[in-house]
């Protein structure tokens, strides 16, 4: 992990941190800050677009998404020194990933000295009809 | 597979290299067609300082894996079927064996196992220079959508 992710992690800063992530970058991912929470953004972006007939957001993309917002509320909460290494991500698609924003959020179910059990939920319109669910596991150390 | 296919393998490499065009994303990872051949596809996600997920050890991130693999186990199925057909991803799991070295492309390969009347089972390998020591391993499911369906998207594009 470099300096500025180290400094970006006591800070708490998540904008500062994301930054530093080049991919985290490309396909454009955003943090809100939500009481002691947060909320992960993925603002609308045609270059993340899979199905050009729909227009549907790329699985992929979808995925790098919620792995991406699994790390980053994985680093924000445990003050790892360094990136967590995905062990596992599994996602289940529930529904098409429209040309609009997205939104995902994290729940950390079981955190181990080793491994970290992450949940992740992905919507659009409305936070209780998901685009996406999904299970990361993360070895932390 | 024993399902005869309705492609020959020039087709099928002719259908998957229009399909990485029209799907924006697999541009912009500048993802490639390897080989397309015996029901099996093998892509090629070239390294890029743009998909790193780690800038300290310059190891790129999860995520383009997930799209390579994602998009390798959906492409692969229209070229192992009797017919066109239409398959939104279900679900998609992937297994991290190790991570990819920087500064070298991720292969993905991916073939069907299973072909129901409603679902596809896929499954493919993420690797590098040697193809017997994967970095990930890949199972997707995807649903058949009736024809109707597939035949509108088939006249759109």
């Amino acid at each position: 992990m470099t300096t500025k992710m180290a400094d970006a992690i006591e800070q708490q800063d998540f904008v500062k941190l994301a930054s530093q992530i080049p991919y985290a970058q490309l396909i454009g991912i955003r943090c809100i800050p939500i009481g002691e929470n947060f909320i992960f953004k993925l603002p609308k972006n045609a270059d993340n677009l899979g199905n050009p007939y729909l227009p549907a957001i790329h699985g992929g993309v979808i995925g790098g998404f919620m792995e991406t917002a699994g790390i980053l509320h994985v680093m924000m909460n445990t003050k790892l020194e360094k990136v967590p290494k995905v062990v596992d991500f599994s996602i289940d698609y529930l529904r098409p990933g429209r040309d609009v924003d997205s939104f995902a959020i994290c729940e950390v179910v079981r955190q181990g000295r080793k491994i970290a059990n992450v949940t992740i939920s992905a919507w659009q319109t409305r936070q209780e009809q998901p685009i996406a669910t999904a299970r990361a596991h993360f070895l932390l150390s | 597979m024993t399902n005869a296919v309705a492609y020959t393998d020039t087709e099928a490499g002719e259908i998957i290299g229009h399909m990485l065009k029209a799907v924006r994303h697999c541009e912009v990872l500048d993802i490639q067609l390897i080989s397309a051949a015996n029901g099996h596809l093998t892509l090629e996600l070239p390294y890029s300082e743009l998909i790193v997920g780690n800038p300290g050890s310059g190891v790129i991130h999860g995520g383009a894996i997930t799209t390579l693999m994602d998009t390798a186990c959906g492409f692969v199925i229209p070229i192992s079927l009797e017919e066109f057909s239409v398959c939104p991803t279900l679900d998609l799991r992937i297994d991290y064996m190790t991570a990819a070295q920087p500064n070298q492309s991720v292969f993905g390969r991916s073939e069907v196992y299973r072909v129901t009347d409603n679902v596809i089972f896929s499954k493919g390998i993420a690797y590098q220079d040697n193809i017997d020591k994967p970095i990930a391993h890949c199972v997707a499911t995807f649903m058949r959508l009736p024809p109707e369906v597939t035949q509108v998207t088939k006249e759109q594009s």
